[in-house]
């Protein structure tokens, strides 16, 4: 078979159109893309769905950015604002960032550990079928009666019995995505463990493929606890249950409990894949092995296990005794040595490096300081009493969006410039990328940097509209916003030129490339690897 | 686009004149109680922890991007591996953390102890205002957003010249003396609100049929300013706080006050209203109490909050409506937006606010309702 492969005609593109023919009964046209069950197809898929959403999201921000830019009620009325955010908060997490780190996994668990394809290829096509569904019913929402749910994204009780029929919209749109999550870590966990080429033990896995390993468990794990939330939010509005409802007997702190149960490793999610990303393109840019290999395998698991024990950070004020208060606070805090060693693993991997600084390593390095300040942010919000001046204001604002656009989203972005000329074949287009990164990078802290001093000054999120002292820093955050907001438009313009041609990408792509993925032809045969590679 | 190129320098030439003269716009607010100057403390050790930290890490990333790159010549090392390090950068940081969480635990105990208090305040979150109760003295009041509605809407971009205390002055602020421990007990009647006055270091959730604690005490006489903090529907952003601490004297002579109208409060059972008496009290309560959900107009929110005007209720019989605002909508067996305000409001008021409502916009009934007739139906 690998002979079939080994001719590949230039251009050829499997991202794009006429699958390779081997098997000779692909459909074509849009029925291919339905029907699919290539991993490489529906790694884009995922990825398009993804940067899809990430507009639909950030039209919503910048709608909220908007309103927030002046005092007063200039444009939404405040039942709207709150739509806004709160429907910017679940686009974001469950349609943007989620979506693309499994659409990252598609493309790169096989490649990078010689696997032809995932392990269940039909169910893999189904968990990316099941989101455009689940997209649909979230962004209907807004046009049934009432609008969109309004009782922002983490939908406490009794707040969301309240709601109109968004809100059940919503709750079937999480039942959904939950799925679609659960089939695609079944998926990514079967094949990182049966199907590995002949001598790639564990520890010799990429670190990629560790940090996907470890999110897939979690997910399996919290995904259904979310359901389940949800789903008792479901059955208070309908069917006469009273979990959250205290007349009824019910505890609506319980809500919270359960959603952070499910919401804390939810954030870990988002970062582990990001945190195996950077660790691919740092020493691919220093030209030097990864630092500390098997400690950070260690930390990603330590940070994994802990995120089970630290929900309750989320709820200080909610009113619990000291020695729970006590308990989360110091778990909260112990996050930050495996977190920190991560960070000194990646600066020692630079260290007497020969480095060069693509954009692939732009967004690396943005994302190693970007995201640190997210972390010592996190820090002063775990200490409780800090905490409790802090909670629930424009500090915890900036605190998940430098974790999250800046760590998260720089990781994706670094992603996707490091293996789009492997995936089109074609290089991207250096400038733009350059730009894309410092636009990205100035205007993100323009937009959140002022929000930790609005928030230390006391202005609570979710409010829209405020006091005139906070009136300056949200005028530069509204205006950081839109300037980050189109200079997204130049991500489109790099991915839209790199699938249609450009410069032919070699096989190996970077220099200092190491991995089977560079082994492969740029693009890589529709089918991965259909022999083993030998693994040193 | 040209605007937002001239506004950008202008607004932030004008942020930094104002940055030197106000440090308020960007740190905690100056603490007023001792638990407000633990955590005021708390976070200048930490923010200069985290400083050095900084310093330290990112000194060496960016030594190692400076001389360790490429163009300038440096070869890769290739060791990838050190166990005594990775020892030491487990080591260091959970030694510094011991540091920090010392003392946060002691600030944690003191706040958690709400004991020995002078005097008690239940604060109790609705959509969208806070009810306070006195609980020794008897006092009994709610505490609105005194910023009138045409200072905040701007729909048509005209813009509004908006008070020193926009969106943070109330009707009826707490007051409180100075100098005593103040326990405040926090529960809420709808959804969950947080309690939350940043100068005097508390912030506390409002659970729908649950009671928390916590507690303060202010140091000094002042007006200290907040806001809920728990997203708790649309006018979320529109229910502040205001606590007054004055020496212990003028709050003695404020009590006393409170006590004397709230005996006028009560009024003559026996009065015979005029239909424009009631309308007149009934316009008021009506906006305290009715106008956030169902609009100035009469009209509600379509989808959201049902009009008055022209609705089947307030045009239908005056028992069916008084009973509605008596005992609140229920729908599937749970309370909704539409509570119960006979436990909120004087029979009086009641009696107003629905002759209001039967008399007003599309509503010309010419009825009016006693305080007799509501009376008659509680149960």
């Amino acid at each position: 078979m690998e002979a079939a492969h080994g001719h590949h005609a230039p251009g050829h593109d499997s991202a794009h159109g006429h699958g390779h023919d081997a098997h000779g009964h692909h459909p074509t046209g849009i029925m291919r893309w339905i029907t699919t069950t290539n991993h490489k197809d529906i790694g884009t898929l995922y990825l398009l769905f993804s940067l899809t959403m990430f507009f639909v999201g950030g039209m919503l921000a910048m709608g909220i950015r908007l309103e927030l830019m002046q005092p007063g009620l200039q444009f939404w009325k405040p039942e709207f604002f709150n739509e806004l955010t709160t429907m910017h908060g679940l686009i974001m997490v469950f349609g943007a960032i989620m979506p693309a780190f499994v659409g990252f996994a598609n493309w790169q668990v096989p490649m990078m550990i010689g696997a032809p394809d995932m392990a269940f290829a039909r169910m893999n096509n189904w968990s990316f079928w099941l989101l455009p569904p689940a997209a649909t019913l979230l962004v209907v929402s807004f046009f049934v009666p009432g609008g969109a749910t309004a009782a922002g994204w983490t939908l406490y009780a009794p707040l969301s019995t309240q709601m109109g029929p968004g809100m059940d919209l919503a709750i079937f749109a999480l039942h959904i995505m939950g799925a679609s999550s659960i089939m695609g870590s079944i998926n990514i966990v079967t094949t990182i463990l049966n199907m590995r080429a002949p001598g790639m033990t564990l520890m010799k896995m990429p670190l990629f493929v560790w940090t996907w390993l470890i999110t897939a468990y979690l997910l399996i794990a919290v995904m259904p606890v979310l359901a389940g939330a949800v789903t008792m939010v479901l059955t208070d509005r309908h069917f006469g249950t009273h979990f959250f409802n205290a007349a009824g007997g019910g505890d609506p702190v319980m809500f919270q409990h359960i959603f952070w149960f499910f919401g804390h490793p939810e954030v870990y999610i988002m970062i582990l894949p990001g945190f195996g990303i950077v660790s691919q393109i740092v020493p691919t840019f220093a030209r030097k092995p990864l630092f500390g290999y098997s400690s950070m395998v260690y930390a990603t698991a330590s940070i994994a296990i802990l995120s089970f024990v630290v929900w309750a950070h989320h709820m200080f004020t909610v009113g619990m005794p000291a020695a729970a208060q006590l308990f989360f606070m110091y778990m909260t805090m112990l996050i930050a040595v495996p977190t920190g060693v991560k960070v000194f693993n990646w600066i020692a991997t630079m260290w007497k490096g020969s480095m060069t600084f693509e954009t692939p390593m732009l967004f690396a390095c943005g994302f190693i300081f970007v995201f640190s300040m997210g972390g010592f942010t996190g820090l002063v919000l775990a200490i409780t009493p800090v905490d409790i001046q802090l909670q629930d204001t424009y500090y915890v604002v900036a605190h998940f969006h430098y974790v999250l656009v800046a760590g998260s989203l720089f990781a994706l972005f670094g992603g996707v410039y490091y293996w789009i000329p492997k995936w089109t074949g074609h290089m991207y287009n250096e400038t733009v990328g350059k730009w894309h990164f410092w636009l990205s990078m100035i205007f993100f802290n323009v937009t959140f940097f002022p929000m930790h001093f609005t928030g230390l000054a006391g202005l609570p999120r979710r409010v829209p509209d405020y006091n005139m002292q906070f009136a300056d820093f949200n005028m530069i955050s509204s205006l950081g916003a839109f300037g980050f907001g189109l200079s997204q438009l130049l991500l489109v313009y790099v991915v839209v030129t790199c699938i249609k041609g450009g410069e032919k990408a070699t096989d190996k792509v970077w220099e200092g490339a190491e991995g089977l993925e560079w082994t492969l032809p740029s693009p890589p045969p529709y089918h991965s690897f259909e022999t083993p590679p030998a693994v040193r | 686009m040209i605007s937002k190129w001239v506004r950008w320098p202008v607004s932030a030439a004008a942020w930094l004149a104002a940055g030197v003269a106000a440090a308020n716009q960007y740190n905690l607010q100056e603490p007023q109680s001792e638990i407000a100057r633990q955590i005021y403390d708390l976070h200048t050790l930490i923010m200069w922890i985290i400083v050095g930290i900084f310093v330290v890490v990112f000194g060496a990333m960016t030594y190692a991007i400076v001389m360790h790159r490429k163009s300038v010549g440096h070869k890769a090392e290739q060791f990838h591996e050190n166990t005594t390090v990775e020892i030491i950068w487990t080591v260091v940081p959970f030694v510094i953390l011991i540091g920090m969480a010392y003392p946060a635990t002691r600030t944690i105990i003191s706040m958690k102890d709400t004991t020995h208090a002078d005097i008690t305040i239940k604060a109790t979150g609705y959509q969208w205002k806070w009810g306070y109760d006195y609980l020794q003295e008897g006092i009994s009041f709610y505490s609105t957003l005194a910023t009138p509605r045409d200072q905040i809407e701007d729909y048509d971009h005209k813009g509004t010249k908006k008070g020193e205390h926009y969106l943070i002055e109330v009707d009826n602020p707490v007051v409180v003396p100075t100098g005593k421990k103040v326990r405040i007990i926090t529960t809420a009647n709808d959804v969950i609100h947080a309690w939350w006055v940043p100068a005097l270091g508390i912030k506390q959730d409002a659970i729908p049929g649950f009671v928390r604690d916590t507690w303060f005490t202010a140091d000094n006489p002042g007006t200290y300013r907040g806001q809920c903090a728990e997203l708790c529907g649309k006018d979320h952003g529109f229910m502040p706080i205001v606590v007054e601490a004055v020496a212990p004297e003028k709050y003695a002579a404020w009590v006393a006050e409170q006590k004397k109208t709230m005996v006028a409060r009560v009024e003559d059972p026996g009065k015979a209203w005029t239909l424009d008496e009631l309308k007149a009290r009934g316009e008021k309560v009506y906006a305290q109490h009715c106008v956030a959900c169902h609009q100035p107009t009469g009209m509600g929110l379509p989808g959201t909050f049902p009009a008055l005007s022209g609705s089947k209720v307030v045009t239908g019989s005056k028992e069916g409506q008084i009973n509605t605002v008596l005992n609140g909508v229920v729908k599937d067996g749970k309370p909704t937006a539409m509570v119960a305000f006979g436990k909120q409001l004087s029979d009086t008021e009641l009696a107003a606010v629905i002759t209001y409502t039967r008399n007003s916009w599309a509503n010309k009934s010419g009825d009016v309702v006693t305080p007799a007739d509501v009376k008659a139906q509680r149960k």
